[in-house]
């Protein structure tokens, strides 16, 4: 089945949660409404026609003005792919888990939590993967801020390459 | 002066010796440093967390038990087999046997109880 | 009359402190505390075709049982503060090899967020080796240079450190 279809068919059963479907030669994807993400995730593996079993990868971007959260999906027994995406935005960020449905998201779903802050609710073990656990902030949000220093330990150091270039003038 | 345990003796002297050479060797030369960070049980790295003694599973203790008991037994038997023949050429040789039957047999009545009281296996199926 | 040229060639003589510290050199036993890949290379340099073991140095698994650490690899922030802890509890006279150009100053990763610059921001370090990975024979040469510390260090007539530590 094309990706196309596969949208069609998700659009054809949510109606008014499938926001928008951008048709590219090479990468299609469908935008959904956050609020209703569990739902059609559990409709994409549990329909027979779709059977979406795979949870390849999960990822989170960060846009100027929002937040969005990827869902590559691909069925073994169709051997079709497709790509969801969520816009969030960027102060608080939360969705729903998608651990029900697809027990590879519970370590996916953390390091999106550890390095860009959005919260899974529903998620049996919400807490950051690898950062160490009292770390402040978000790394990979373009906004971050790197800490000056870490438990005593200063996180700046001075390059050598300054020191060599000032040698050399 | 050469008398039968001379030569172990010498030996256990020079192990002596030689143990209070080295320790004391450490006791002049090493470093002493100890604080408390260094003291802790080490755990790779990790803070310890918990306590240090824990419960573990009696089967542990049980076989260690039950091989010590065997294992005496078999070191017992042993010097019954090196003079046996000696027993049997002064015509002893039916008291020497069932004297080392009756030991063997009253242990194997031990082993036949630990064995119906499940204690060799590793793993007790109990039933629900 | 001076003892020069008295003694005859099987009377070996030497000086305490050099007989003290041969001995501690030739049997230097190192932590395998391998990050990132500089620990294959440093696997290599105790395996059969650059061995430091014919120098006395054999891996130990524990810090307990170790007089060298010599550290392979890149030094996060959430490993630094484990890696305090473990040279905490190597017992005395220990020694630090920093190994590759991630321990020396971060290296690669030296503007990451989670990377602790070079790993002499937690430990007093004895040897730098630089080299991204540095080959088997300049690890061999960092250890021969400790070697060379090592035998630099008097034991008999030295004044005691407030600290309680060994070093000359």
């Amino acid at each position: 089945m094309e990706a196309a279809e596969i949208y069609a068919l998700v659009r054809a059963r949510f109606p008014d949660q499938v926001v928008e479907i951008v048709e590219k030669r090479a990468d299609p994807y469908a935008v959904v409404d956050p609020h209703a993400i569990a739902a059609i995730c559990g409709f994409l593996r549990d329909d027979a026609a779709l059977a979406m079993d795979c949870l390849n990868n999960q990822s989170g971007v960060d846009y100027k003005d929002r937040i969005e959260v990827v869902y590559h999906l691909f069925s073994y027994s169709h051997r079709h792919s497709a790509v969801l995406k969520v816009r969030l935005p960027r102060d608080n960020p939360s969705l729903a888990s998608v651990e029900p449905v697809w027990n590879s998201a519970n370590w996916m779903e953390r390091e999106i939590f550890d390095l860009l802050g959005v919260t899974f609710h529903g998620h049996s073990d919400m807490r950051r993967i690898l950062m160490p656990e009292d770390w402040p902030g978000w790394p990979l949000r373009k906004d971050f801020v790197e800490p000056l220093e870490y438990h005593g330990i200063s996180t700046v150091r001075e390059s050598p390459i300054i020191r060599l270039d000032e040698k050399k003038k | 002066m050469y008398f039968n345990f001379a030569v172990p003796l010498a030996l256990t002297i020079i192990a002596l010796l030689m143990m209070a050479g080295l320790i004391g060797l450490q006791k002049l030369l090493a470093p002493r440093n100890p604080f408390a960070r260094k003291l802790m049980p080490y755990e790779c790295g990790e803070p310890p967390t918990g306590q240090a003694w824990i419960n573990f599973n009696v089967r542990f203790y049980l076989i260690a038990l039950v091989f010590v008991i065997f294992e005496v037994e078999v070191a017992f038997v042993y010097p019954i087999a090196a003079v046996y023949l000696d027993w049997v050429r002064s015509g002893r040789r039916l008291y020497a046997l069932s004297e080392i039957l009756i030991f063997l047999l009253i242990l194997f009545i031990g082993l036949i109880y630990v064995w119906a009281k499940r204690d060799l296996e590793w793993i007790k199926n109990v039933p629900e | 009359m001076p003892l020069l040229n008295t003694l005859p060639d099987y009377v070996l003589t030497t000086r305490t402190d050099e007989m003290i510290n041969w001995m501690r050199k030739s049997s230097i036993w190192y932590m395998l505390f391998g990050l990132a890949c500089c620990a294959i290379e440093l696997m290599h340099t105790g395996g059969p075709r650059a061995d430091i073991e014919r120098f006395g140095a054999t891996p130990r698994a524990s810090a307990r049982q170790s007089d060298l650490m010599i550290i392979a690899g890149t030094l996060t922030l959430k490993m630094a503060l484990r890696t305090r802890l473990l040279y905490d509890q190597m017992p005395d006279p220990k020694y630090v090899i920093s190994m590759g150009s991630c321990a020396n100053c971060g290296g690669l990763f030296q503007l990451a967020y989670s990377v602790c610059d070079g790993v002499d921001k937690i430990l007093p370090v004895d040897v730098y080796v630089p080299g991204c990975p540095p080959r088997p024979e300049a690890l061999t040469e960092g250890l021969l240079k400790l070697q060379e510390k090592i035998m630099a260090e008097r034991w008999l007539a030295r004044a005691p450190r407030v600290d309680g530590a060994v070093r000359a």
